[in-house]
């Protein structure tokens, strides 16, 4: 099994070269021109050229290419173009908690009315509740993330001040609730239903049938077989979530007003702060990598059938 | 028993080794098919018994050339063909057909008869407009009535299925067709009408055939010559006369003894202990010896040859040979 | 053992011990004259039209996608008005949006442009985004899927790990980046869109193709010297074709998402054209005052996000009775 773990580690460190390499070939396509916006609009040609050498920018894509990835191995992304003076890693740092408390937010709104609506929903077929839960889950799977943040901020927050309009402060979990929900809904609609689908099916499954026989109180059989087998695909796929999630979910970020890593993904968009830009979309991407490799090994603990083809 | 002149067929030393990752860079070769030698002559029969994991189907694919052989040499009318490629392989491809187990799976289900066969039909060069009287000469041949050919696979049964196969397995004239196990998911009544179709096919084309079974008793009524396979090796080889009603190899014997009919009652009296061993990892010497119940020592260490007893079929056990004085050198028998 | 086994005349069975044992001259005639057993035949058209009939839910989300094309295609003969004019009445004195009555049926917008009309004519854009895209993304996925799956061997290392190395980036924020690159317009969204969104269909389409190419007709085809490139339409693609459409409905649902999303953040359709999401963005501050703004726009894109999640899900129902009754 270390076999498979160092070949999928491997694996995992070439495509975040890839994911790198293409991060900085993308860099490259911006249409602006880096030394201009460092130096300002002011600026004559004699400063602008002196700045792009010091920036480097007069060398071959080559040699640009080389000091870009020496510079990421020291964990420097480069410094910003538009804000004055200040590092990428710097601000992507800075904007990491609050990304990151959104993201656990969400991953838990997920599970919290994914998993057990779709318990219920596979244990009364056809019910009212089966139905509600669908209905609901259809509703989450097809509303657009920015208009459903709209409408909870007008309803919950304008029309009654249950929680805070937008921006963070101070206890962060409350101002957190409805863009967490927001953010979560979507997925735990798609859960519910596939929760609800895997579960009908190992429900009905024979070995289920044979441990009901046996005596076994309904809810025993609940938690210790039927939810492995049901929850295993929500696992690998909260997982990868989760990965997304971290990359900054723009749009929620921006309705909620809140300082996340996505907020300045966009920013940086929108001012073409080519270094900034780079940086945050090259750190979503490592995210997303990363956390698949990490639910890829944690697949190999919880499915055994898994450990042992990887063990070979 | 000596080889005529129209061996159309001739198999020298056959080896398919397949590589298997094992752990973080390692890898062991899985020797799948490891010397193995035959002949088949024009418009005869051969069969190849035995279990799984004994290489006879994948001897079966490397004919077709599915599997690309890591050895030995592949004679078909005197010219070699192991290594074709491109337009030689095509034409090779023609006159080497096979029908497979699997009646479910061996037609496109989403094409209809008269599509499948029509397609071994393009291949073969015939126009399209063409195919409709081919295609019904066809499932004549092969007693399928005519109003089949509208059907797609779904609607037809295991044994009807397999009619189609041999249909657009004969459709392109060859000569000689695999059957890899043509029979076995057939239900026995249904077999035994297979059977007799290919042995009509076979007494008015000429076709041979290269008979994939693991049921001796299919064999006895099939092949005129029979090789019995153990874990990529030939064991015996013959004619199913003398292999079947007069066995050498023990394992040859085992596998008779094996066969349940209709007279014996009681327990069958079987003699062998455990199960077929993995090709990635054979025993040493001959790959039998932990089943034998004859081994001796030098079983152990040596791997036997395959060598002609005198007047009869060819084995490959050192027990054989040392209870008879007179032996031939070692190499292929004449 | 197979006592049916019927026994050619030339071989005589002897009769030695601990030998097989066969019963002479047994001939079991050959079922001939009778007919096959003929199933139906499998019609995709007539099952398609029957599970509709009994499914009233699927029932009216196809008839609401054949809807929104309609009003999507004759778009400027059903709008009352041109979405981009900007009417005198359209506003109140004090410059505020008017709402529903009788002139502007679902009332007008800070611009004092018909919310009807605009809605219209948005559902255009929506659709058109959704299908080109998403055409687009399928073909490109399902080609290097399809590539990548058969062949094999190092092409299908290469192209695989490129597609990984694309499937990283969060899709929301690769194609905002994309169009930071391109630029906002209609055209450049689809581009970005179908070049993100191919991915999905790569990977999907090469692990069936993987499975695909194992299956005994292939081999046999290939026995027969069928060349690879036939196998490939005739044999491989007609299997992938479920998936395509599943994924292809699928696709388009993202799509009007992804694009909602871009014109909300101003980078997509650009102003004053008229999209859902740019019309959701628009509508924004005017919150309390003009609530339409956001709620029929809202409503437009759920509806149709629905729908076409929805109508997937019987097509997907469909397609897995028949190929069930074709026998896999």
């Amino acid at each position: 099994m270390i076999g498979w773990l160092v070949r999928r580690f491997l694996q995992m460190l070439l495509v975040v070269f890839g994911v790198v390499s293409l991060a900085f070939v993308f860099a490259f396509l911006v249409p602006a021109n880096p030394a201009r916006m460092v130096a300002g609009p002011q600026a004559s040609p004699v400063a602008v050229a002196s700045i792009a050498r010091q920036l480097g920018l007069d060398r071959s894509v080559w040699s640009q290419y080389l000091s870009f990835l020496a510079r990421l191995a020291h964990g420097n992304l480069g410094v910003s173009f538009v804000l004055e003076g200040r590092t990428v890693a710097s601000e992507i740092w800075g904007a990491l908690p609050y990304t990151a408390f959104l993201a656990l937010g969400g991953v838990i709104w997920e599970i919290v009315l994914g998993v057990p609506t779709g318990i219920i929903a596979a244990y009364r077929p056809r019910s009212l509740i089966d139905r509600a839960t669908t209905l609901g889950a259809l509703f989450g799977l097809s509303a657009p993330p920015f208009w459903l943040g709209l409408m909870l901020i007008y309803f919950l927050a304008y029309k009654v001040s249950l929680f805070p309009l937008n921006g963070v402060g101070h206890p962060l979990i409350w101002y957190m609730v409805l863009p967490s929900f927001t953010l979560g809904v979507g997925g735990a609609a798609f859960y519910s239903r596939m929760v609800r689908t895997t579960m009908l099916q190992v429900l009905r499954s024979p070995f289920i049938e044979f441990v009901r026989l046996k005596g076994m109180p309904e809810r025993t059989i609940l938690f210790r077989h039927v939810l492995r087998h049901a929850l295993t695909p929500v696992v690998t796929m909260l997982g990868m979530d989760l990965g997304y999630f971290l990359g900054g979910v723009l749009i929620i970020e921006s309705i909620f007003g809140i300082p996340g890593v996505g907020q300045l993904a966009y920013n940086s968009i929108s001012t073409l702060d080519i270094p900034m830009i780079t940086g945050t979309v090259l750190v979503a991407a490592v995210f997303m990598v990363v956390m698949s490799f990490i639910v890829d090994v944690t697949y190999t603990f919880i499915d055994p059938r898994v450990r042992l083809s990887r063990a070979k | 028993m000596s080889k005529t002149a129209t061996s159309l067929l001739e198999v020298r030393d056959l080896a398919v080794h397949f590589r298997v990752r094992k752990g973080l860079a390692a890898s062991r070769a899985v020797k799948a098919v490891d010397g193995v030698s035959f002949d088949l002559m024009a418009g005869h029969t051969l069969g190849i018994a035995g279990e799984s994991g004994s290489g006879k189907s994948t001897v079966a694919r490397t004919l077709v050339r599915i599997v690309r052989p890591t050895g030995g040499t592949i004679a078909f009318d005197g010219a070699e063909v192991a290594n074709l490629r491109g337009q030689p392989l095509k034409r090779y491809r023609r006159r080497m057909q096979m029908i497979y187990q699997d009646p479910y799976d061996s037609l496109d289900p989403r094409m209809s008869v008269l599509e499948v066969i029509g397609e071994a039909l393009t291949v073969r060069g015939l126009p399209k407009n063409q195919h409709t009287g081919e295609v019904e000469r066809l499932l004549g041949r092969v007693n399928l009535p005519v109003s089949v050919a509208t059907r797609f696979p779904g609607q037809l049964s295991g044994g009807q299925r397999q009619r189609v196969s041999i249909a657009r397995a004969l459709a392109v004239n060859p000569e000689i067709i695999i059957c890899d196990e043509a029979v076995a998911a057939l239900d026995v009544s249904i077999r035994a009408q297979i059977l007799n179709l290919l042995k009509d096919i076979q007494r008015d084309t000429g076709v041979g055939y290269l008979f994939i079974s693991h049921d001796l008793s299919t064999l006895r009524f099939m092949a005129h010559r029979v090789a019995i396979m153990y874990v990529g090796r030939v064991v015996e080889y013959g004619t199913s006369e003398e292999v079947l009603t007069n066995p050498l190899h023990p394992y040859t014997k085992a596998l008779i003894a094996a066969v349940p009919s209709v007279t014996s009652r009681g327990r069958l009296r079987l003699k062998l202990r455990g199960e077929p061993p993995d090709p990635g990892d054979p025993p040493s010497g001959c790959p039998f010896h932990p089943r034998c119940p004859e081994a001796i020592d030098e079983c152990r260490r040596v791997r036997p040859d395959l060598v002609a007893v005198p007047g009869g079929q060819s084995v490959a056990c050192h027990v054989v040979f040392r209870s008879r004085p007179s032996v031939q050198a070692p190499g292929w028998p004449a | 053992m197979p006592c049916g086994v019927p026994f050619a005349p030339e071989r005589a069975s002897p009769r030695v011990a601990g030998v097989i044992n066969l019963p002479e001259n047994e001939i079991v005639p050959d079922l001939v004259g009778i007919e096959p057993v003929v199933l139906s035949q499998p019609n995709f058209w007539s099952r398609a039209g029957k599970s509709l009939l009994h499914d009233p839910v699927a029932l009216c989300s196809v008839l609401f996608i054949l809807l929104l094309v309609v009003v999507a295609v004759f778009a400027p003969w059903i709008a009352p008005y041109n979405p981009l004019r900007e009417f005198a009445n359209g506003l109140s004195e004090v410059g505020a949006p008017v709402a529903p009555n009788s002139h502007f049926l679902l009332g007008t917008d800070e611009a004092g442009r018909d919310v009807l009309s605009r809605l219209i004519f948005g559902a255009r854009v929506s659709l058109l985004v959704g299908v080109v895209a998403t055409a687009l993304a399928s073909t490109i996925g399902v080609l290097i899927g399809a590539v990548a799956g058969y062949v094999g061997g190092v092409t299908e290392s290469v192209l695989m790990r490129f597609t990984d190395m694309v499937l990283s980036f969060p899709i929301l924020l690769f194609c905002v980046a994309l169009i930071a690159v391109t630029g906002p317009s209609t055209r450049n969204v689809v581009l970005v869109i179908a070049f993100a969104y191919w991915t999905y269909l790569a990977r999907v389409v090469r692990g069936q193709v993987l499975s695909l190419k194992e299956r005994e007709f292939v081999t046999a085809a290939r026995t027969l010297g069928v060349g690879h490139f036939k196998i490939i339409f005739k044999h491989v693609m007609p299997h992938l074709m479920p998936t395509i459409i599943v994924y292809g409905t699928l696709g388009v649902a993202t799509s009007i998402l992804i694009e909602a999303s871009l014109s909300f953040l101003g980078i997509g359709v650009p102003l004053p054209q008229a999209s859902w999401g740019g019309m959701i963005s628009e509508g924004q501050q005017y919150f309390q005052t003009a609530p339409w703004l956001l709620i029929a726009p809202g409503v437009a894109l759920i509806l149709t996000v629905l729908s076409i999640n929805l109508a997937g899900d019987w097509l997907t129902d469909v397609l897995d009775a028949t190929r069930r009754e074709i026998g896999r």
